[in-house]
């Protein structure tokens, strides 16, 4: 083929029709604080791990509900749950619990 | 005194007979059973510790204190304890002199289980009592009566538990109301056959005025058989029915004691040492008003005991969602009179959920640390202070620790000055058992390399995880309020009295999880007037923002933080002042006065240099 020098990127844009929502609803009747989440950005900002590593609640939960499971369980792995998150959401999530279910419905049947 | 019934057998042992076997199989599977699930060290652990001539002393103490005189309980509530008491120890005493009896009328008939329970029936009095025949009867008549007092107030507890000391009490469930109802028949129904016998096989204070009594209106002969037949029939269903009520403890608390002795931790929730304290609960609900939980009479189904039950259920549901939900504060464990350690099983619980959930902390290894920096140095402090996650939540502690440090002329390096990774305690609250042993194993290299000799802590949670699972060798752990409190005993600081009146919150994870009461109450009485808040010292309850907890929501915990806020503030205090960044967080949000980390206070209080220049 001809190169041109320029190609068309992959689209980013997300097919909520392909992605399961069922693992959602599943999350959501766990821990119905996920929906709660205003994206402030606190619980990432006050993250011990998110010192070293780019562990972010924030950016877990947006990429849960466009349906990139995969990276959010990749966002959580380094978490200690040591509970700062916690103390500062202005929502009050219970982020803990969010995590540990995040895992428990998104880590089984992949 | 000798033998009336020739072959010392009749058919109304039978019962009797029934139920006895029926235990004791029962508790030697349940035995083989618990020592089959143990792992295999903890198994040789226990055969050791019986050969051990300090824990089989510190095992025959705990027995007698705790099955026998219920020594816990007396502690609690006097008339509870003597309920307690004169049930066990008079019931232990009637089988050790009915055993006696045995052995010196009729030696003949030694060792057959049923004799010595219906002595009286198989034997007659044969001319005049001699002195020491006498003193057994009399000893009999008298620990009958002790039980038999037990079992009145025991009735009386169960239509007025408050008398007795108890707000709440558990709902019992079917085979609880079979046993009790035959545990109460047992001993009126055996002072009546022995009433009634007491003509032929004699009796003493008891037994022969009521003999007497009877005798006016009714024919005693015939009532001797239907009578032992229904103490037997009482004795025989209440061990049929045991198994399945409360009162498993009573054979299932001795063996816990020598397993806890040995130094054996619940590892899985329901097998081996776990399935011990299970059913070593006598599901008494003390923990019902003691778990924090239940502020407003809300929550009551998350207690312990309810986990117990349906753990011993397997109801894994219901257990799921009690194990999940509580506190961790250790409360209901300082009350427990039998002391089954609950929140190691909810522990063990959420492990066997959560602990296979992947994670990753590679980037633990990579960290560069500030302690590290000086661990070649020949100047490297002795002092390393860690303040922990929470702590950096709650500056005004850095702060003045920080201030502290420098006016006590303490050199120290802070171990975490740029935020620090976690202590692991967390981790292992939430059953991720294996990931915080990669963190804790990090850790204790860290901080064992660092050089330093002491290791000041602002947090008691990780305080508490630090004393418990890191192992450190030759290095002191303090937290901050004994730091501070050798500080003022040194005289590095001095302070003054702030002349305002204060009450302090004792941490759960401070005070039952690492003993400390005593230093805080030291300094507080130095910077003010402490006054005593409505739960002191192991009494003190959660402040609500608990890590312990995974499912209690935010609506929830602000309920808790209220109660204990009430509690707290009803000697009308300037300040609260608590030890805990956790517990500094959470009642700020909440508290109508203000609330101070003891580093705080103690900072306002100080004597400077500047200030003792001005002042002159």
């Amino acid at each position: 083929m001809v190169k041109f020098g320029f190609a068309l990127n992959p689209s980013s844009r997300i097919d909520l029709d392909k992605t399961d929502r069922e693992k959602f609803a599943q999350l959501v009747e766990l821990e119905p604080d996920v929906l709660k989440c205003m994206a402030c950005g606190s619980c990432t900002a006050s993250c011990t791990a998110g010192k070293f590593t780019p562990t972010s609640v924030r950016s877990a939960i947006l990429e849960i509900q466009n349906g990139r499971w995969q990276q959010a369980l990749d966002m959580l792995k380094g978490c200690l749950l040591c509970g700062k998150c916690t103390m500062v959401c202005p929502r009050a999530i219970n982020t803990r619990h969010l995590i540990l279910a995040i895992n428990e419905v998104y880590q089984s049947g992949k | 005194m000798r033998e009336r019934i020739l072959g010392g057998y009749d058919d109304f042992v039978l019962p009797f007979m029934t139920g006895m076997a029926f235990i004791l199989i029962y508790l030697f599977i349940g035995l083989i059973r618990i020592f089959r699930h143990m792992p295999a060290q903890d198994r040789t652990r226990f055969f050791k510790s019986l050969l051990s001539p300090s824990i089989m002393l510190k095992n025959a103490k705990d027995i007698v204190n705790d099955c026998l005189l219920h020594v816990k309980i007396f502690k609690r509530n006097i008339l509870l304890g003597y309920m307690h008491a004169s049930i066990a120890l008079g019931w232990f005493m009637l089988i050790v002199i009915g055993h006696i009896e045995v052995a010196l009328y009729v030696p003949q008939r030694n060792g057959i289980l049923y004799y010595p329970v219906f002595f009286r029936y198989f034997v007659k009095q044969e001319g005049a009592l001699t002195l020491k025949g006498s003193f057994f009867f009399f000893l009999m008549d008298f620990f009958l009566l002790i039980v038999l007092s037990g079992i009145g107030l025991a009735i009386y507890k169960r239509f007025r538990s408050r008398a007795l000391g108890m707000r709440r009490t558990t709902r019992p469930c079917l085979a609880d109301r079979i046993a009790l109802a035959c545990l109460w028949s047992i001993f009126p129904l055996r002072l009546l056959a022995e009433s009634f016998t007491a003509g032929i096989a004699g009796g003493s204070f008891l037994t022969k005025p009521m003999h007497w009594l009877f005798s006016n209106f009714l024919s005693n002969d015939l009532h001797i058989l239907p009578t032992w037949w229904a103490y037997s029939i009482a004795l025989g269903v209440f061990f049929l029915a045991l198994p399945f009520s409360r009162y498993m403890h009573i054979p299932t608390e001795a063996f816990l004691i020598m397993l806890r002795n040995a130094g054996i931790k619940a590892s899985h929730p329901r097998k081996g040492f776990a399935e011990a304290e299970i059913y070593s609960c006598s599901s008494c609900g003390l923990c019902i008003d003691a778990c924090p939980m239940n502020v407003n009479k809300r929550n009551l189904k998350y207690s312990s005991v309810y986990m117990i039950r349906f753990l011993r259920r397997r109801n894994e549901k219901k257990t799921k969602a009690i194990a999940d939900k509580c506190l961790m504060c250790g409360k209901c464990v300082a009350v427990c009179p039998v002391g089954v350690e609950s929140c190691n099983l909810k522990r063990a619980h959420r492990a066997t959920r959560y602990n296979t959930l992947q994670y990753n902390y590679s980037y633990l290894g990579n960290g560069s640390h500030p302690a590290h920096a000086h661990a070649d140095t020949q100047d490297t402090p002795d002092i390393l202070y860690f303040a922990g996650c929470m702590t950096h939540l709650t500056p005004s502690i850095i702060k003045s620790m920080e201030e502290i440090f420098k006016l006590s002329g303490s050199k120290y390096v802070f171990a975490d000055k740029d935020g620090g990774v976690c202590c692991g305690r967390p981790l292992l609250l939430a059953g991720k058992e294996d990931a915080a042993r990669e963190v804790i194993a990090r850790n204790s290299q860290l901080i064992q390399t660092s050089g330093c000799s002491k290791v000041v802590l602002s947090c008691p949670i990780c305080l508490k995880v630090l004393k418990e699972e890191y192992k450190l060798q030759g290095i002191e752990l303090l937290h901050h309020t004994q730091f501070i409190n050798s500080l003022i005993k040194e005289g590095k600081i001095k302070v003054k009295d702030g002349g305002e009146s204060l009450v302090y919150h004792n941490p759960c994870e401070l005070g039952r999880g690492c003993g400390i009461y005593k230093e805080p109450q030291e300094i507080l009485q130095q910077v003010g007037e402490l006054r005593k808040g409505e739960y002191e010292g192991k009494e003190s309850i959660c402040c609500g923002g608990s890590l312990g907890s995974l499912t209690l929501s935010y609506e929830e915990r602000g309920k808790i933080t209220q109660g204990s806020l009430n509690a707290l503030t009803g000697c009308n205090p300037h300040k609260i002042i608590t030890a805990c960044p956790l517990c500094l967080k959470t009642f700020a949000e909440k508290s109508p006065v203000p609330v101070m980390d003891i580093a705080q206070i103690v900072k306002e209080n100080i004597y400077t240099n500047t200030y003792e220049t001005y002042s002159l």
